[in-house]
């Protein structure tokens, strides 16, 4: 833990380079869509192939908010995330008794409604909308690249921290159970219905808080951020880092944005390459990496008294 | 809800902590229970035994609503509850295990019991992303409670270690203290003894005995062993074919002509 605090703090000093920062301003803002997906699929048992619906609408709420109305970008920010709130109950609560590859569907369904929604209502249609507001507050505009990059990584911080404080909690034991057994979990006393609606808006307030950031950043966006291939994006970041542990959202968002920056020296065939490394690493690291490096340095520690 | 009303000192002993009337229950064309009647006391072990199909674990289901009677009543504790969801009737005081065990397996036996304490805390999701203080005052409760309900069922050594791990014996005991954690009046117990060797069973026994007798529970049991069920039972329940054929102490249920021709055959003992 403090070994990536220090990591994050030293990289702008390092590096001055702004390339380097923007993608460790995605990788960021990857990992707390991935955080959010890793407490739903890893924890509570739940899938979604609709996180980029929900990341959508984070951008699109908070942008809109922002452009055309004026509103301070962290008051939009709070709203975009309020409105995917909104829309993870209305999506949760038809979608509860669905299991498996049924809610896989439910999800990816929503996604596709966000997606022609934007397409279709979103100002600029199709080709998206620009002049968005940098992210400010109390009237100063954070401009520079290395202040976003801190910005974002507090954020990823202050998110982590909360949801490590979550997953090792009662409500975290909670979810775990409702992935072990929804029957005994009922029988226990576990209120499984409101549980799952609950860490369906916790992942969608994640992954608007991301959308966001990356609207302000950007300062221009349009459908095509938001589509079924970012949902499959995050996905693949989790199953890769380890969807077991939340530090495998990070590592998994982190990996997934800048592999392809690192293939890019293969010229033409980056995307061959890239897609060896995926199926190799699905294939020799199933767990993912982080639970792997965990299972080969230390036991496994649950819950402890002394 | 006459019942209530009946209630004074002198009968509290003798109260029926759980009355099903009537009960009746189909699955398709199956009549898998009819009209069934069923009590146990307060602070008694009463036990249901029968034939496989005879609609034991139908019945547990019914209690702890899982399956919605077609017709009849649950009353507990005087109170009808035969319109509560299973969430509702396990905060009333019924627990339960399973059959087949529905232990949290990638969690450890003391996660296990710390969620069988999940309606006896309160944080939320914010307040424990927070970490408020209020929060880890009641964590250290709830695992200090826990810790010691695993001594209490002799599984104080296995605390940390994955409960997919441990022997059979072992996890069928740590659902009996999964259900304890959530300090039940009344629980169910779905073959408890499935599994477990002779001695493992005789300790069983002992432990459901103590927890009747320590922490006042009323324990219901559907078993096939019939030395621990005329060993620790107070009242045995005879189902066949989905009626009760039989009601009494181990002893008449022993002597019973209809349950020795139609379940335990020809005199053996």
């Amino acid at each position: 833990m403090l070994i990536f605090v220090l990591l994050i703090i030293s990289l702008p000093l390092m590096t001055g380079s702004a390339y380097s920062l923007t993608v460790g301003i995605f990788s960021g803002i990857n990992a707390l869509v991935a955080i959010g997906l890793c407490i739903l699929m890893g924890f509570a048992g739940q899938i979604s192939l609709g996180q980029a619906g929900f990341y959508g609408i984070g951008a699109y709420v908070s942008s809109i908010l922002s452009a055309h109305y004026g509103l301070p970008v962290i008051i939009s920010l709070a709203l975009g995330m309020l409105a995917a709130a909104l829309a993870a109950v209305v999506l949760a609560v038809p979608s509860l008794r669905l299991k498996g590859h049924y809610l896989a569907v439910a999800t990816l369904g929503f996604g596709e409604i966000v997606q022609i929604a934007l397409n279709e209502w979103g100002p600029g249609g199709p080709s998206g909308f620009g002049d968005i507001p940098q992210f400010g507050i109390f009237g100063h505009t954070l401009n520079t690249t290395a202040g976003y990059f801190y910005l974002v990584w507090l954020i990823v911080a202050a998110i982590m921290v909360f949801s490590l404080n979550l997953v090792n909690s009662r409500s975290g034991r909670a979810l775990k159970a409702v992935h072990g057994s929804e029957l005994a979990s009922n029988a226990m006393g576990l209120d499984v219905v409101m549980l799952k609606i609950k860490v369906f808006v916790l992942s969608a307030v994640y992954a608007a808080l991301a959308g966001g950031l990356y609207a302000h950043y950007i300062t221009f966006i349009n459908p095509g951020s938001f589509s079924f291939f970012y949902s499959v994006l995050v996905l693949m970041m989790v199953v890769v880092g380890g969807i077991t542990n939340l530090w495998g959202g990070i590592i998994g968002a982190i990996a997934i944005t800048i592999l392809p920056e690192l293939l890019k020296q293969f010229k033409e065939f980056d995307v061959l390459a890239y897609g060896l490394i995926l199926t190799l690493s699905l294939m020799f690291l199933r767990k993912g990496v982080v639970p792997l490096l965990i299972d080969k340095f230390k036991k496994p520690e649950g819950f402890r008294v002394d | 809800m006459s019942r209530c009303l009946l209630i004074n000192l002198k009968n509290l002993k003798d109260l029926e902590l759980i009355e099903v009337k009537n009960m009746t229950k189909y699955f398709g064309g199956l009549r898998a229970l009819n009209s069934v009647n069923f009590s146990a006391r307060e602070n008694s072990i009463g036990a249901l035994i029968g034939p496989n199909g005879a609609g034991k674990t139908t019945l547990l289901n019914i209690i702890t609503g899982m399956y919605a009677a077609d017709k009849g009543e649950v009353f507990f504790s005087g109170l009808d509850i035969s319109n509560l969801s299973t969430l509702k009737r396990s905060r009333q005081g019924i627990s339960r295990t399973f059959q087949h065990l529905e232990l949290f397996g990638d969690m450890t036996a003391l996660e296990n019991i710390m969620v069988g304490r999940y309606s006896k805390t309160k944080a939320g999701f914010i307040s424990s992303g927070l970490r408020l203080p209020f929060v880890i005052r009641e964590e250290k409760e709830a695992g200090r409670r826990s810790k010691e309900i695993l001594e209490y069922i002799n599984l104080g050594h296995r605390t940390n270690d994955i409960a997919s791990n441990l022997p059979a014996g072992e996890q069928r005991t740590l659902e009996i203290g999964r259900a304890l954690a959530t300090e039940p009046r009344l629980l169910l117990l779905d073959e408890p003894a499935a599994g477990l060797n002779i001695k493992e069973t005789r300790s069983l026994g002992e432990m459901l005995k103590k927890i009747r007798g320590e922490m006042d529970i009323t324990i219901i049991l559907v078993e096939h062993d019939m030395d621990l069920v005329m060993h620790i039972s107070d009242r045995i329940t005879v189902l066949n074919f989905g009626e009760a054929i039989a009601e009494g102490t181990p002893p008449e249920i022993q002597n019973d002509k209809t349950v020795i021709a139609a379940y335990l055959g020809v005199d053996d003992e």
